[in-house]
């Protein structure tokens, strides 16, 4: 009956909480370039690490011929679907004092957040690549056979012509380990001017109440999507430009 | 990998990980409610001045925070759970437990009270009316200090909610921020800590209803992880950090810590 305006007045407070993390975006301090800064490290570093890692074992699997195959990219593709929380827990119990990886003391340490985040987004990259690869040599297979060209060669040629899918394949890696909060939670701790980055920050201020705050720190995270995305783009474009100049 | 931006990113990245590892730096394992309430913002930069060391915080509920303890991944304990403290120092986890402060439990709920239980004094009275009532309460469900307290307030009462979970009672096992936003979205009661409740942002119309009864009592104790049962507990820094807290001057750092004119916490170490 008298919902209307509670709507109208609640639809008021969704605009002002906009307003206002606007204004704590614009009131930028230190505390949240340090913040913003590790996120960045952190996703960008597990990124690396999984390029390193995904790129050879999504090749090998399109390439290579082995018994078993199947059931690795079956599990691989699973894996795509892991939960963060559950990998941040594996991690915890690996990373813990009494775990096996306990003595060099890397629980609640930015090295256990690049490690959960790493083993979240290889997955990931190795699958994506898989199907790219698995795709072209497919297409190409029997013509760099009858051309004697070596397989070194032929992967080469197979990764400069999907290098823009594989682009791809790692902006949804880093788009996946800079947005998780689950698995830094956990083996991170949220440790102030240690381990708090945006996606646990965010966690933090939402359970303070302070959702204007959150939402802020929310806005700033998908500018930084927006800003690497766009980085990304533009590096194609001009790519291309120069490719077919 | 090749382009040199790319590897002098990951250069910086790897570096600057390592500039921790020099500092006399300990892990407090901690309830939230000390961090939530700004607490630990507000004495952590004393700590650190007078007695040169860096505290870690890892903030979960009470039950995580001994568990963890228990694993040894934490010097130092902070938790308002008195039985399942004394049970960690007896079971040889902790050296030795102390009061450090306390505070109460309240019984908040939306202004239009529909259990009608507002200035109540007697919790177990007004959590029967609520059971009566069958208006929405929810609970931490989590295994904190705050959810062990609230279950022993239910025992009191002789009144077993969990029969109407899912229905009346409702158990978010989530911390209690987390709870608190949901309470405030669902019209529901809840049991929380002052501290967290006075800082709390996103309040709505929502107010205390029942408070000042002696079964309110919260008191928050402190303990060194046993070095004996963890080798890597850094037990000098450790005391160093419970000796501050239990001094004087920390007692009076913990009485001056104020939100909108009001204490949160009281010190009473002994």
């Amino acid at each position: 009956m008298h919902s209307f305006p509670k709507m109208k007045k609640n639809i008021f407070m969704l605009i002002e909480a906009f307003s206002e993390a606007f204004g704590l975006i614009l009131s930028a301090d230190a505390d949240l370039y340090e913040i913003l800064w590790l996120s960045i490290q952190v996703s960008l570093t597990a990124l690396l690490i999984s390029i390193a890692l995904g790129l050879p074992i999504g090749t090998t699997l399109a390439i290579a011929n082995f018994p078993g195959k199947t059931i690795c990219i079956t599990v691989i593709n699973s894996l795509m679907g892991m939960p963060p929380v559950v990998i941040g827990l594996l991690v915890y119990l690996a990373l813990s004092r009494s775990g096996p990886f306990g003595v060099f003391g890397l629980l609640y340490t930015p090295t256990a957040m690049v490690i959960a985040q790493m083993l979240l987004i290889t997955p990931i990259i190795a699958a994506l690549t898989y199907q790219v690869m698995e795709d072209l040599h497919k297409e190409y297979r029997d013509l760099f056979f009858s051309l004697s060209i070596p397989l070194d060669k032929a992967v080469a040629a197979y990764l400069w012509d999907a290098r823009y899918s594989l682009i791809t394949a790692v902006l949804a890696g880093f788009g996946r380990a800079i947005s998780e909060v689950g698995a830094v939670m956990i083996v991170g701790g949220n440790i102030d001017h240690l381990t708090r980055v945006m996606t646990t920050a965010i966690a933090l201020e939402t359970s303070k109440g302070e959702l204007s705050v959150a939402l802020g720190l929310g806005i700033v995270l998908l500018v930084l999507a927006l800003v690497v995305n766009g980085l990304v783009t533009t590096v194609r474009t001009r790519a291309r430009h120069y490719g077919y100049a | 990998m090749r382009h040199p931006i790319i590897k002098q990113l990951s250069f910086v990245a790897l570096c600057s990980f390592s500039i921790f590892s020099f500092a006399d730096s300990i892990i407090v394992q901690s309830t939230t409610s000390t961090k939530n309430s700004g607490l630990y913002d507000y004495i952590l930069p004393k700590v650190s001045t007078d007695i040169g060391i860096k505290v870690n915080v890892v903030a979960v509920g009470t039950g995580q925070a001994i568990k963890n303890a228990q694993r040894c991944d934490g010097d130092v304990l902070l938790v308002h759970a008195k039985p399942s403290e004394e049970r960690f120092v007896a079971q040889g986890f902790g050296i030795e437990r102390f009061d450090l402060m306390y505070n109460d439990f309240v019984i908040i709920g939306p202004s239009d009270d529909p259990a009608l239980i507002k200035g109540s004094n007697d919790v177990s009275e007004a959590l029967k009316k609520i059971a009566v009532a069958e208006a929405i309460f929810t609970s931490r469900g989590d295994d904190s200090g705050t959810h062990k307290a609230e279950v022993r307030l239910w025992k009191d009462s002789t009144i077993d909610p969990t029969k109407a979970s899912g229905q009346w009672y409702r158990e978010t096992g989530s911390g209690m921020g987390a709870t608190l936003n949901i309470a405030v979205g669902m019209n529901a009661y809840a049991l929380t800590d002052r501290a967290t409740w006075t800082k709390f942002g996103n309040k709505g119309d929502f107010q205390i209803h029942v408070e000042g009864d002696q079964k309110l009592f919260n008191q928050y104790g402190v303990i060194l992880v046993n070095p004996e049962n963890c080798p890597n507990v850094n037990a000098a820094a450790g005391q160093k950090l419970i000796d501050w807290l239990l001094s004087k001057t920390g007692q009076d750092a913990i009485a001056s810590y104020q939100v909108n004119g009001n204490q949160l916490f009281y010190p009473n170490a002994r």
